[in-house]
C-alpha cells in the first residue's frame, strides 16, 4: 500500500478537524503535515474545509425587528420596577 | 447586510468579550442601568434570534424564546457568579428555554433526550467510494479527488443561493451537530465556550464539529462541483 507520510487520504480527511483545532498529538501532526506536503489532493480538501468554515462565519446576521427591541425595553423597565 | 469576519478555525484568543467588560456590564445591569441593557441587547440579540431559530424553526416562537431569555437573564442577574462568561451564560439560558419550548410544542425536531441515529457509530467525512478500494495500489487514496472551488468564502456566504444552501445544510444536521456548528462556526464561539454552553466535553465537541463540518462541506461540494464524485 502506498502512503504519504504514513497516512492514506481516507485517514487524513478524518483528522482535518483535529488538525484545525490544534489537538493532534505532535507525531500525528507531523505525519499529517508530511502527507499534505506530498499529496496533490488533500491540500484541496483542507482548503475546502477552510472555505466552508469561513463562509459559515460570514453568513448574514438575523435581523432584529424594532418592535422586538421596544418590547424588550419594556420588559427591562418592568423588571427594574420590580 | 452585516457580516462577521473571523477565522473561527484559528485558535481563539480570549474568545469574545473580556471578563472585565462582563463585570462592568454586570454592575451596570444590577444597578438598573438601561444603557447597559441596551448595549447587551444590541450585542447579542441577532445571535440569540439565530440560535432560537435553530431549535424552534418559527420566527414568532423564536422571538418569544428570546424575550423569555432576556427575562431569565434579568431575573438571574443576582445569582450569576461569573464562573462562565456573561455570553455563554446568556446562550445557555437561551438553549434551555428553546428546548423547553420545542418540547412543549411537540415539534418533530430530534432532541438530545432521544437517542440520535448514528450518534456513536462511525460516520465518514467523505463518501468511501471517492477513495481507491483496498485491493489496489493506491488503496485509501483519492480516486475522485476534490477539485478547487473557484468561489471565495465571501462569495459563498453572500450569494443568495449558496447562503441558503449553507443554512439548509446546517438546518438538516442532527440537533447536537447543529448546535455545535452554529455556535462555533456561525456565531464564532471558542471550543471552550461551546462546551460551556452545551455542557459537553471537549472531545465530544470535536466529534460533533467534525461530522457537522464534513456534512456541510459535502453539501457545498455537491452544489459547486457536482461532477467531483463517481458518476
Amino acid at each position: 500500500m502506498m502512503t504519504f507520510g504514513g497516512l492514506t487520504c481516507r485517514e487524513v480527511v478524518e483528522l482535518v478537524t483535529e488538525y484545525l483545532e490544534g489537538t493532534l498529538a505532535p507525531p500525528e501532526r507531523a505525519r499529517f503535515e508530511a502527507h499534505l506536503a506530498v499529496c496533490p489532493d488533500c491540500p484541496v480538501y483542507l482548503e475546502q474545509m477552510r472555505q466552508t468554515i469561513r463562509a459559515l462565519g460570514m453568513l448574514p446576521e438575523e435581523s432584529v425587528a424594532p418592535e422586538a427591541r421596544q418590547e424588550l425595553l419594556r420588559v427591562f423597565r418592568d423588571w427594574k420596577r420590580g | 447586510m452585516t457580516t462577521r469576519k473571523r477565522d473561527s478555525e484559528e485558535t481563539d484568543p480570549a474568545g469574545g468579550e473580556a471578563p472585565a467588560d462582563d463585570l462592568r456590564l454586570l454592575r451596570a445591569l444590577r444597578a438598573g442601568d438601561e444603557a447597559g441593557f441596551v448595549a447587551l441587547l444590541d450585542r447579542y440579540q441577532p445571535s440569540l434570534v439565530r440560535l432560537a431559530l435553530m431549535y424552534v424553526g418559527d420566527r414568532a416562537v423564536a422571538d418569544e424564546v428570546v424575550q423569555e431569555t432576556w427575562l431569565g437573564v434579568l431575573q438571574g442577574l443576582e445569582g450569576f457568579r461569573a464562573e462562565s462568561s456573561l455570553k455563554t451564560w446568556i446562550f445557555r439560558i437561551l438553549s434551555n428555554r428553546a428546548k423547553t419550548h420545542a418540547r412543549r410544542e411537540d415539534r418533530s425536531v430530534p432532541f438530545s433526550s432521544l437517542p440520535e441515529p448514528h450518534a456513536d457509530s462511525a460516520e465518514l467525512a467523505v463518501d468511501p467510494d471517492r477513495f481507491s478500494p483496498r485491493d489496489q495500489l493506491r488503496s485509501g487514496h483519492w480516486a475522485y479527488p476534490p477539485r478547487h472551488w473557484d468561489k471565495t468564502p465571501e462569495e459563498i456566504a453572500l450569494s443568495r443561493e449558496t447562503s441558503a444552501l449553507l443554512e439548509e445544510a446546517v438546518a438538516s444536521l442532527p440537533l447536537r451537530q447543529r448546535e455545535v456548528i452554529t455556535l462555533r462556526d456561525i456565531e464564532g464561539l471558542t471550543a471552550d465556550e461551546v462546551c460551556d454552553v452545551l455542557g459537553i466535553t471537549a472531545s465530544n465537541q470535536r466529534v460533533l464539529l467534525h461530522r457537522a463540518r464534513s456534512r456541510v462541506r459535502r453539501a457545498l461540494e455537491r452544489y459547486l462541483d457536482g461532477g467531483a464524485g463517481p458518476a
